[in-house]
């Protein structure tokens, strides 16, 4: 399988508008016929079935949520970038490529990320549009702020919580949508397999959450839009439902799965406080901008009342190391260095590793809050002080925060072309669920802003030139059947029956087939566990082996356990109640099932790219200053692996990366 | 079936109108507090304002149809309310702790009926007192009489009786309760509202509900002090009905 | 060392709308840092462990952002700690108290009807914002972010309203099981914006004729609500919507139909 990116060549800058004016187009009284499924509705999903509905295509969206608006793309604190130069300070369409670019650690595709930095704009002018109260400064035009060791001032955000005001701007067009009827909304729906007919994404299996009810969904062209794979490790700052059931099914299907092992682990995030920790919540980065990251010298401070430690007896590992970018260095590096201290034995707070170890690092807003004041502090990060507190009972105004790592976003996902298209054909991936912009490594605040440029933006284009490729498809759905029986005068009422019969042979093949599996499910042989202990299990092994920094045989050992694990998953899961009602059990275990098979596709991909690359760090490759080392000769590709029947045996087939504008060079932020 | 949605179609239409009647209601207390006061400058200036009142009878009866429509509107609407209100929730929970609510607002359902049933009460009384009793015991109380032409007396004498004092003093405080939510909720259900402001109309809630608790209340214990007697005096003027 | 404790939970139990429902008590371990979410998790890993039916309740992003969560802790809507989310109340708080004995509810209103255990369906909510919850603006055709200037006290105003998590907490809360102030932020956060005044009219009435054909009751200004808010939404913006409707009903020239 040779992969095709389709991108367009050309000038860089020009290469989205060509595209576009070379695209196949829809007319609009032809779209209403096609059916176009979209799964998930958070920024990428909800704004690409709001826009292909305003459009007049016929869009169903899928959320396992009760409601769209809940998506995690709510929980989203710091920002959105936008090229907008608004504060005058250099900043340009091309910066911000550049930098994604270079922040992805040179394992990007240009062309979809310079594209990202041309819609940037635009994403801001539609949010405004729709009433996202964004930061204002006095005279009443929009207010940015520095992000994540940004040089420009770039950042659009709404008080620590753009993610939920952007996502109820797509919502409320979402809504507005369903209004027009345009949009069918599925709450509280899974989607449990990808259906695949003539080569072509048709269709999904959903399983209703409330009644339990099997149904399958067809379509012209199906969207998955159902984020990251973060829940692999368990403790993350993912929501507790967010999984990857949809992509591993299309996987499993066919799709290929690119870089996998690309995952970002965010520096500021609140530790575990114990063995019953739900998940982990992260803190803005923007906090690094005022906070200051250190640690005692001495191991045996770590119980002494911070406060109380003299300034002598500090290390600001972060600004000594770093003496350039110091505290605001990218999140890997942030991430790494917050690791190796707390290996050195230096780590603060309660969160005990099973080595003894204290993981926690010190963030203080002390010399900040003696700089600017209470409440100038206040102003900037009173709600996340705030939560901080709610969560951990101490004041940070008073004392250092806590903070650890944590995996907060995954950089792989599906593999797709320019178009957004999976290698098989009418299969779109958006947002985090795909591999595209980001490369090794995302800057802050722009997951946002490829959620929604893909959804606004990119998919309700790529989708028409597709379905204006293909034009005519088999009818798989009873309308669709119908309207060719009234339309074709050739197409006879016979044809139209047995096309029915063959619709609904397709329908059940596929309904017995996730019927079969929920069964196997909830009739382990030995029930022991809850699924959620099989998850803990297999997050703990996930940082131990493929967080923050991997090696040959941490990897190596992590592809024995966790095939054992599986075993003994299927073996002594217990999953109580019944397939006809609503069953968090259930949901559950089918989710935990397929992370402890995209957690082995991680390994083995982390394990087969023998070099250092952004998110992804092998201890067998670094500089001598501990920094990571990429082998640009022999991995400047994306990988994508096919999935073959046999999780030990999955087929890489590599996509050759090409920088004509961005040299890579190595990262220093020293 | 769809139709033109009207104002009086939603809970903020009913509101609004239990509000608006309210406000006449309102006003009305306050004026009949005011034209009461004059208690204290001595049955001459009082039973000369109740003369003139019979003097100008398109605002007597103005008055009276207008108080008449607010209370059917303020209790229509509050009735209609109140069970859509107690409808919403068939499902009750074992526990709830209401964290907000005060005493006021609580018993807002409970100081409707009560004062409605004291208006009865006291128009039956001061009022109606001529026609329903003649010349026999106002409510069967002793040596207390309907004096024709004589409102003063009327209201003095029948204070210095428990059974007319009693349900008084029950009445004017469920007003009071009545009025504090009330005047502070019809800002809020009217829209009457700006930061700058807002905490004024707690504040006015409060200052007229005891206004009128306070001024209500003078009378009966003026009464009972012996502050306030009797008059000797007689009157002729035409009844008031 | 962190404290911990062993507390008596009466949880709702209810297999679906038709069932009857009742209370089931569970002895939980309680752990001073825990989140009251993560208690419910460890009685549910006991319950699946002996192959009885877990306790079901909504949750997802346990930061107190999604507003999935929602639970009636003890008579308060989200627990007994203003301005926190059911899945942001650690155990702490209720060590506080010294509540040994917790009856766990879930939201309770016709117009939220009951989907099993602690779960209800919120989709009324989604419905009032498909009336009128939106500014009409086609993707694309969006002018300059810039050009239209905000002043900053407006916007601010309307990020206040804008706030709402849509957890419901307010519906459960109210005596009279009332959304106007989900409602209220809704409007008052498009109605406040620039952006939003050509459809501020249509959108007001159409809105609240849909949270009342929803079943909802009607507002009696307790203030219930406010207190209830994970987000602290004052129930100024619900004068404001009054304000709003009624000005609408009275000077708009065109009708809006009953749902």
């Amino acid at each position: 399988m040779e992969l095709k990116s389709h991108e367009p060549s050309g000038p860089i800058e020009e290469r989205w508008t060509e595209h576009k004016a070379h695209g196949k187009l829809v007319a609009p009284h032809n779209r209403r016929k096609y059916t176009i499924l979209v799964v998930g509705s958070g920024l990428a999903g909800g704004a690409g079935a709001a826009t292909l509905g305003e459009l007049g295509y016929h869009v169903k969206c899928f959320c396992f949520q009760d409601s769209p608006r809940r998506a995690h793309s709510i929980a989203a604190q710091g920002g959105i970038n936008a090229a907008k130069n608004y504060q005058n300070d250099g900043d340009s369409v091309y910066r911000l490529f550049y930098d994604t670019v270079k922040g992805g650690d040179f394992r990007s595709r240009e062309s979809n990320v310079y594209r990202l930095a041309e819609l940037s704009v635009n994403i801001i002018d539609q949010a405004v549009a729709q009433g996202v109260p964004f930061a204002r400064e006095y005279g009443g035009l929009l207010a940015n702020r520095s992000f994540g060791g940004a040089q420009v001032s770039r950042t659009f955000y709404a008080r620590g919580q753009t993610g939920q005001q952007l996502l109820l701007g797509a919502y409320s067009a979402l809504e507005r949508q369903i209004d027009a009827g345009t949009v069918e909304m599925f709450p509280r729906t899974d989607i449990l397999d990808l259906i695949i007919h003539d080569g072509r994404a048709r269709g999904v299996v959903t399983r209703n959450l409330i009644t339990g009810a099997l149904e399958t969904h067809m379509g012209d062209a199906v969207v998955l839009a159902t984020g990251g794979y973060g829940n692999v490790f368990y403790l993350s700052t993912n929501a507790k439902g967010s999984n990857a059931t949809a992509t591993w099914r299309a996987h499993r299907r066919g799709a290929l799965f690119a870089n996998p092992c690309y995952t970002q682990i965010h520096p500021t995030c609140i530790p575990a406080s114990g063995d019953y920790q739900s998940k982990l919540t992260l803190m803005s980065e923007s906090l690094r901008n005022d906070g200051r990251v250190w640690v005692p010298r001495n191991p045996e401070d770590a119980t002494k009342d911070p406060r109380k430690i003299p300034e002598k007896d500090r290390y600001y590992y972060l600004e000594e190391r770093y003496p350039a970018f110091g505290n605001l260095v990218p999140r890997d590096v942030a991430s790494r260095n917050a690791m190796y201290v707390c290996d050195d034995g230096l780590g603060v707070g309660n969160a005990i590793d099973d080595d003894g170890k204290r993981r926690g690092v010190y963030l203080d807003f002390s010399s900040a809050i003696k700089r600017l004041g209470r409440k100038t502090i206040e102003e900037r990060y009173g709600n996340l002080f705030e939560m901080y507190e709610r969560i951990t009972g101490d004041d940070p105004y008073e004392t250092p925060m806590i903070i650890y790592p944590a995996t907060h976003y995954t950089m792989g996902g599906l593999w797709v072309d320019y178009n957004l298209m999976s290698n098989i054909e009418g299969l779109f991936v958006a947002g985090e669920a795909n591999f595209s912009d980001h490369g090794a490594n995302r800057l802050g605040a722009s997951a946002l802003m490829q959620g929604l440029a893909d959804g606004y933006f990119v998919l309700p284009f790529t989708v028409g030139n597709y379905l204006g490729t293909v034009r005519e498809l088999e009818p798989l759905t009873e309308k669709a059947v119908k309207a060719k029986l009234e339309r074709d005068p050739n197409y006879s009422k016979a044809q139209a029956d047995e096309q029915l019969a063959r619709i609904e042979k397709l329908s059940d093949k596929h309904i017995r087939e996730v019927n079969e599996r929920i069964e196997k499910v909830m009739n382990a042989p030995e029930p022991t566990h809850a699924p959620a202990w099989f998850a803990r299990k297999l997050g703990t092994m996930m940082y131990k082996w493929c967080g923050m920094s991997r090696s040959k045989e941490g990897l190596e050992q992590a592809l024995v356990e966790i095939p054992k694990l599986r075993e003994e998953f299927w073996r002594t899961v217990s999953v109580p109640g019944d397939t006809d009602e609503m069953n968090p059990t259930l949901e559950n275990a089918l989710r935990v099932a397929d992370f402890l098979e995209l957690a082995e596709l991680m390994c083995r991909d982390a394990l087969h790219r023998d070099e250092s690359c952004g998110g992804h760090f092998r201890v067998e490759h670094q500089t001598e200053d501990g920094e990571a080392k990429r082998d640009d000769e022999h991995f400047s590709y994306v990988a994508a692996w096919e999935y073959t029947g046999d999780l030990k045996a999955p087929k890489l087939h590599k996509e050759p990366l090409t920088f004509e504008y961005v040299q890579p060079s190595m990262r220093s932020y020293k | 079936m769809q139709k033109t949605l009207t104002l009086y179609d939603t809970t903020i239409g009913k509101k609004a109108a239990m509000a608006a009647s309210g406000v006449i209601l309102l006003g009305f207390t306050i004026g009949h507090l005011s034209g009461n006061l004059k208690v204290f400058s001595g049955p001459e200036a009082y039973n000369e304002y109740a003369r003139w009142l019979r003097t100008v009878p398109a605002l007597l009866w103005g008055a009276r149809l207008a108080l008449l429509f607010a209370f059917l509107v303020h209790i229509s609407s509050a009735f209609q309310l109140w069970k859509r209100n107690a409808e919403a929730r068939k499902t009750r929970y074992t526990k709830k702790v209401d964290i907000a609510t005060d005493y006021a607002a609580k018993t807002m359902y409970w100081t409707g009926p009560i004062l409605l049933f004291y208006l009865l009460f006291h128009l039956a009384h001061l009022t109606f007192g001529g026609q329903l009793f003649g010349d026999a015991a106002i409510f069967g109380i002793e040596g207390y009489t309907w004096e024709p032409s004589n409102p003063y007396n009327n209201l003095v004498r029948g204070f210095q009786h428990w059974p007319i004092v009693v349900p008084y003093v029950l009445g004017v405080l469920a007003l009071g309760t009545h009025l504090f939510h009330g005047i502070y909720s019809m800002f809020q259900t009217l829209g009457v509202n700006h930061p700058k402001y807002n905490h004024l109309r707690r504040d006015l809630a409060i200052a007229l509900a005891a206004l009128l608790t306070l001024g209500n209340l003078s009378f009966p214990i003026a009464v009972l002090a012996g502050y306030i007697e009797p008059t000797a005096l007689r009157f002729n003027f035409p009844e008031l009905l | 060392m962190a404290e911990t404790q062993t507390l008596t939970l009466h949880v709702w139990r209810q297999k679906n709308a038709n069932d009857a429902g009742r209370f089931e008590t569970y002895k939980a371990e309680a752990n001073e840092h825990m989140s009251f979410l993560e208690l419910l998790d460890t009685v549910n890993a006991k319950l699946i462990e002996e192959g009885k039916p877990a306790i079901a309740f909504d949750h997802d992003c346990r930061e107190g952002i999604c507003g999935m969560c929602s639970l009636v802790i003890n008579g308060y809507a989200h627990g007994p700690r203003e301005r926190t989310t059911a899945c942001q109340l650690h155990l702490r708080e209720i060590f506080k108290l010294g509540w040994k004995e917790i009856w766990v509810e879930p939201w309770r209103a016709n117009a939220l009807p009951m989907v099993r255990d602690l779960v209800v369906d919120r989709s009324a909510l989604d419905r009032i914002v498909q009336a009128g919850g939106y500014i009409s603006i086609r993707t694309g055709s969006a002018p300059e972010a810039n050009q239209m200037p905000v002043p900053k006290d407006v916007a601010d105003r309307a990020m206040d309203a804008a706030t709402c998590i849509g957890c419901g907490a307010c519906v459960a809360a109210c005596p009279n099981a009332s959304a106007s102030l989900f409602t209220a932020a809704k409007i008052a956060h498009l109605g406040l914006l620039p952006q939003g005044q050509a459809e501020r009219m249509t959108r007001v009435r159409k809105m609240v004729a849909q949270m009342d054909a929803e079943g909802f009751g009607g507002c009696t200004n307790h203030g219930e609500c406010e207190k209830a808010c994970p987000k602290g939404i004052s129930i100024d913006f619900i004068a404001r919507m009054n304000r709003d409707f009624l000005k609408a009903m009275a000077a708009a020239r065109d009708d809006v139909k009953t749902p």
